[in-house]
């Protein structure tokens, strides 16, 4: 595909049409300005920091080093696929109780993270949280308040079973 | 910009052929942080994400497992890397972040050739082999004909590395980096040691302390003539740090943002000294 040709992406189990677009813009830019999806936030734009960590095919990746035309065949989950807006998940619940919302720009990354961590691995390890987000910078909390919400969800997904 | 997504080896191959200006992608984890900067602008680009063949691991001939050059380092963490060549999956573990080692790959790495590349000491301690294929010619290189500089390498524009051989190889081997933290790091030194139990040797190639990555072959030869390096020998201390100041002497390090020449000798030296204990623990 050439400039300003339009193409499709697959996000939140719907088909979206990208146009008007230059077609090396990242995966990123794309859900925010061009497809109105600004749940994931930007930050370094360079993969260190993880707030843009959306899921493609299954696997957590960060937004912006992900050209948007070459996604055409993957399934993408946003921050909007995963929550909803009438009432919060387990693991956003958690993070309120927790307090490990401060700023709050590098949670939605962190959540999708998580939820896919507890889907992959419902009973991880301290070490396997601790890794599981490590690509995901917090400058607020220190991660103490993080790691807690997490094991706050693990303990009420046990409770619930 | 045009963009190209190949599902085929093939049509990657013909792109390249027909547009003399094409850049490669495959995960993106270092092209698209020059584009988001700008410091790129490539006007045709090649996706590989979705060449199926570039993302087998085969072990066709026994001892050689052949990894393809788009298999993420999220699945080289795991089985079957992880027996068979576990320094490469220690390696790949340490890479970015689990965002970074779902997308990334050894294509990248080799593609980039970048002397801190992660997986490069393991390749030039194993002695990989590196596939290369044009739309109507296949070669194979030497992991250390391949690389000939800082981000400098023998690919041709019309080239795609494709796959890349592993020797396995009975005995011990490690893998160590060092940098300011554990994760999302970039090495100020990097160390692969390879023992070899059967042909009773010891490889060991330095990663961030060079233009190149760098095999000790001095300090390996040393080694094999002070020592037995056959399977349930022990390392004296004053044997390791000796290897490790040679391996040291060996490294031809810079100062730079990172890290200070002295600082990376030192680590090498640590690294490497306490890489070959393990092995003969």
């Amino acid at each position: 595909m050439s400039e300003n040709e339009f193409y499709q992406l697959r996000v939140n189990g719907k088909t979206h049409q990208v146009q008007d677009s230059w077609v090396g813009e990242s995966l990123l830019y794309v859900l925010r300005e061009r497809l109105g999806l600004p749940g994931t936030k930007g930050a370094c734009e360079q993969g260190e920091c993880g707030s843009c960590t959306v899921l493609m095919d299954d696997a957590a990746v960060c937004a912006c080093l992900v050209m948007a035309a070459t996604a055409i065949n993957s399934e993408i989950v946003t921050i909007e696929g995963i929550t909803t807006e009438s009432a919060l998940t387990d693991v956003q619940q958690s993070f309120v109780d927790e307090g490990a919302v401060q700023c709050g720009f590098c949670t939605p990354g962190l959540i999708v993270a998580v939820h896919h961590l507890l889907e992959k691995n419902p009973q991880p390890s301290e070490f396997e949280v601790k890794e599981a987000i490590s690509g995901n910078i917090c400058r607020c909390t220190g991660y103490g308040r993080v790691f807690a919400a997490v094991e706050a969800t693990i303990r009420s997904r046990n409770v619930e079973q | 910009m045009t963009v190209i997504v190949a599902k085929e080896l093939t049509t990657a191959l013909a792109a390249l052929r027909e547009h003399a200006d094409a850049r490669l992608i495959q995960g993106g984890t270092d092209l698209m942080v020059e584009i988001n900067f700008n410091h790129v602008k490539p006007t045709t680009m090649v996706s590989l994400r979705d060449i199926e063949e570039l993302r087998t691991i085969r072990t066709v001939t026994s001892g050689i497992m052949t990894i393809g050059s788009g298999v993420p380092y999220s699945v080289l963490e795991g089985e079957p890397v992880l027996s068979a060549i576990p320094a490469l999956a220690q390696a790949s573990r340490t890479v970015g972040s689990p965002q970074i080692r779902a997308t990334g790959s050894l294509g990248g790495n080799l593609g980039t050739c970048s002397p801190a590349g992660d997986t490069l000491p393991v390749m030039f301690a194993l002695d990989a082999m590196i596939h290369l294929n044009t739309l109507d010619s296949s070669r194979v290189v030497s992991i250390h004909d391949f690389m000939t500089g800082v981000k400098r390498s023998v690919r041709q524009h019309d080239e795609i590395i494709t796959a890349i051989d592993f020797p396995v190889v009975n005995g011990w081997q490690g893998y160590s980096k060092v940098g300011v933290r554990n994760a999302m790091v970039i090495s100020v030194a990097s160390a692969c040691l390879v023992a070899d139990h059967e042909n009773a040797n010891v490889r060991i190639a330095l990663g961030s302390v060079g233009p190149t990555i760098i095999r000790c072959r001095e300090s390996e030869a040393w080694l094999k003539s002070v020592h037995d390096l056959s399977a349930g020998q022990s390392i004296s201390l004053d044997v390791a740090s000796e290897f490790g100041r040679r391996a040291a002497a060996e490294s031809s390090p810079i100062d730079d943002h990172r890290s200070t020449a002295e600082y990376r000798r030192h680590a090498i030296s640590v690294l490497a000294s306490r890489l070959l204990r393990k092995a003969y623990q």
